[in-house]
């Protein structure tokens, strides 16, 4: 019992950190402010909920269990509401964002 | 697997870093460094169960909430020039917010 919890928690955080290191690849090589934020969210949410759930079984109940149960609460209600924060802001600001087809943008209302 | 998960998470630190020196915009290095921030919260977290001391949660949480606050400050100083909120009666035209 013990080593298939061990073997899901492996799992999970392995997935973890696969998801944030394609999602840095992605900050860094994405063309565009809009499209490198689809990548910093995806860091900041799902690898973050996958290294705290593998580190979840691994804890055992207790304390430490609700602590990290707390921490990830905070992140995914905190990430992407500064995401959401960020990507208005930086539209307010009149940051275009990078068109296929510029001619596009000026026909819509 | 614990120094595993803390390679990958300091791997995507640098990265989030290299953005936030590179970035063209203002708004790439927020971006960058809030990343930076939610991974730090991450590596804390790991290296606690690393070391066999899972105290160190406290401080990623203390972490997680400046994180935060520091993001949405910044942004509003950027939006706005200024941290303060903006008072001014209504009807008088506003002419230090760029507002559309």
């Amino acid at each position: 019992m013990t080593n298939w919890i061990d073997l899901f928690s492996w799992v999970l955080l392995m997935g973890g950190s696969f998801v944030g290191i394609s999602g840095g690849i992605g900050l860094l090589r994405f063309p565009d402010f809009y499209t490198r934020m689809h990548a910093a969210g995806v860091t900041d949410t799902l690898c973050a909920a996958l290294i705290l759930l593998g580190l979840m079984l691994q804890a055992g109940w207790g304390l430490v269990l609700l602590k990290l149960f707390v921490i990830l609460a905070l992140l995914l209600l905190t990430s992407p509401t500064a995401t959401h924060a960020l990507g208005r802001a930086a539209l307010h600001s009149r940051l275009q964002p990078l068109l296929d087809n510029p001619e596009e943008l000026s026909s819509k209302p | 697997m614990f120094i595993a998960t803390c390679l990958a998470i300091m791997v995507v630190m640098v990265l989030a870093m290299v953005r936030a020196l590179v970035g063209p915009t203002v708004y790439d290095r927020i971006l960058a460094v809030n990343m930076f921030g939610t991974k730090t919260v991450l590596l804390i977290a790991v290296l606690g169960f690393l070391g066999g001391r899972p105290d160190f949660l406290d401080i990623a949480l203390v972490y997680a909430l400046i994180n935060f606050i520091s993001v949405i400050a910044v942004l509003r100083f950027f939006e706005y020039g200024r941290f303060r909120f903006i008072t001014v009666p209504p009807g008088v035209p506003r002419n230090d917010v760029a507002d559309d």
